[in-house]
């Protein structure tokens, strides 16, 4: 028995029926679970928007919650909502990595450690979308150990912050972990973004020891490198780079969707 | 390991011949995955899983598998499985397997898992290899949820996430130890039961190999 096991053709009957059966139980097994884990994927990405909202209620269907949030793309170059794509499927990180949406950074002015930056971003509006209560926006850029990744919420005159949550990240437990710590969060509350309402440069960062003002935020104790981190994609994201044109529209009271005939207005306020 | 029966398949490999803390086996996972209990106790349950149905197909054809390529038969069967539990998981547990994140995976690189097939299923009957797999996994299993209550309960004042310490952070009174969220501290816990259950069993204490010779002549350096 064993001198025939080991004749080259058992060896190939047994390793190519082998091959056959394995591949049928792992695809069968992907196949059958995928639509139970894009629901799940769907539900944890909605759950985080709704949390950093403050809407998240345990217990209630996600869906049901979600109804009064709405989905844009925003092009981040001129701030304005764009219908080329479907806010539903589209991947901003995949965008970024695509050469017809993204764009290297380079040097100085990749803060946020991101190297490549997609130019176009989904953004949730919580309420009216006219008129939104709040604007939802997607941040991420490197902390200590790694990306993280996070949404930033701010009230509908696009200056002032609801609140912060990251879904996604690598930083110590206990240290730089805390950016999940609910208490920490809720310091964000109220904080603005631009320090006065001309400016496009953003002014909000974690300070060690005793935040003051406005747009100061008290830093994590014993993690300095991953405050840092989250102060430089804050600075990034809501910068020129990134969502500060759009946010200005909110700011000088002109809706996105009005752009087209607001835009000279808009350059005005922008040089004056 | 004298007499295998069912029940000592079963019962050994939790305390008398535990695969990490007699065999050290399989540590590497049991350093990562033990910062909370209820992700332990997932991990623990996704290598009992592994381990069972990979010594139970592994038996069920070694008659079959030629010895030239055993090895790799046997790591096709746990790879597959291992897929099958990560998407099991990903699909009825997407909180659980988000902690775990790679750690599922690796459980394909499990020395438990792999010594387990070649030393016990490869020699031994279906039945008999799957409740070894199952003894494996619970042993090792068993080990990581003591690492993690003393990790989860010292680090962050809480047991399956209900509070124990009310910790400072949250306006308690416990400054947590941020030491034991790290993996070097699963090291001290594991070497600390590795000494108690050999103080315990002492036929588990192993005969030094050599003896360190003692120095005769202890001179000055200069």
């Amino acid at each position: 028995m064993a001198a025939s096991n080991n004749s080259i053709k058992k060896i190939l009957i047994v390793a190519f029926a082998l091959c056959i059966v394995c591949s049928v139980i792992v695809s069968t097994a992907a196949v059958a679970l995928r639509p139970l884990q894009q629901a799940n994927q769907e539900a944890d990405r909605k759950s985080n928007i709704l949390r950093v909202a403050n809407l998240y209620q345990p217990g209630v269907p996600i869906d049901e919650q979600f109804e009064s949030v709405t989905a844009r793309v925003v092009d981040l170059r001129t701030g304005e909502y764009t219908d080329e794509f479907d806010p539903e499927t589209f991947d901003g990180f995949e965008a970024a990595r695509d050469p017809a949406t993204g764009r290297t950074l380079s040097g100085d002015r990749d803060i946020a450690g991101l190297s490549r930056q997609e130019m176009y971003s989904t953004v949730y509006l919580v309420g009216d979308p006219e008129d939104p209560e709040q604007i939802i926006l997607p941040i991420r850029g490197q902390g200590l150990w790694g990306r993280m990744r996070g949404f930033f919420a701010v009230e509908g005159d696009g200056n002032t912050i609801v609140g912060i949550t990251y879904y996604e990240h690598s930083e110590t437990p206990g240290l730089g972990g805390e950016v999940e710590n609910p208490r920490w969060q809720a310091l964000w509350e109220g904080k603005q973004i631009y320090a006065d309402s001309d400016s496009i440069d953003p002014a909000i960062r974690l300070v060690k020891g005793g935040a003051s003002g406005e747009t100061e935020v008290d830093a994590l104790s014993g993690a300095t490198l991953t405050s840092n981190g989250v102060t430089n994609m804050l600075q990034f994201w809501l910068s020129a780079e990134g969502f500060a044109e759009y946010l200005a529209r909110f700011r000088d009271g002109v809706n996105p969707d009005d752009a087209a005939e607001a835009d000279p207005d808009f350059e005005t306020a922008e040089g004056a | 390991m004298s007499a295998v029966t069912p029940k000592g398949v079963l019962v050994n490999p939790i305390f008398k011949n535990n695969p990490i803390a007699l065999q050290i086996l399989g540590i590497c996972s049991a350093l990562a995955v033990t910062t909370s209990m209820s992700v332990s106790l997932v991990m623990a349950l996704a290598v009992i899983a592994v381990t069972a149905f990979s010594n139970l197909f592994v038996s069920t054809i070694r008659h079959h598998i030629p010895s030239s390529i055993r090895i790799i038969v046997q790591m096709t069967i746990i790879a597959s499985l291992v897929i099958v539990v990560d998407q099991v998981l990903k699909a009825y547990a997407y909180d659980m397997s988000k902690q775990l994140s790679v750690f599922v995976g690796l459980i394909i690189t499990n020395c438990i898992v792999m010594g387990r097939a070649e030393a016990f299923a490869m020699q031994n009957g279906p039945g008999l290899s799957f409740l070894d797999g199952i003894g494996n996994g619970m042993g090792y299993g068993v080990i990581l949820l003591i690492v993690s209550f003393f990790r989860e309960l010292l680090g962050a004042g809480s047991v399956f996430g209900f509070t124990i310490l009310h910790t400072v952070n949250d306006g308690g009174w416990y400054v947590p130890n941020g030491l034991l969220l790290l993996p070097p501290s699963a090291f001290f816990i594991i070497g600390l039961f590795i000494w108690l259950l050999r103080s315990l069993n002492p036929e588990q204490i192993e005969t030094n190999e050599f003896v360190i010779r003692k120095n005769s002549m202890p001179k000055e350096a200069v």
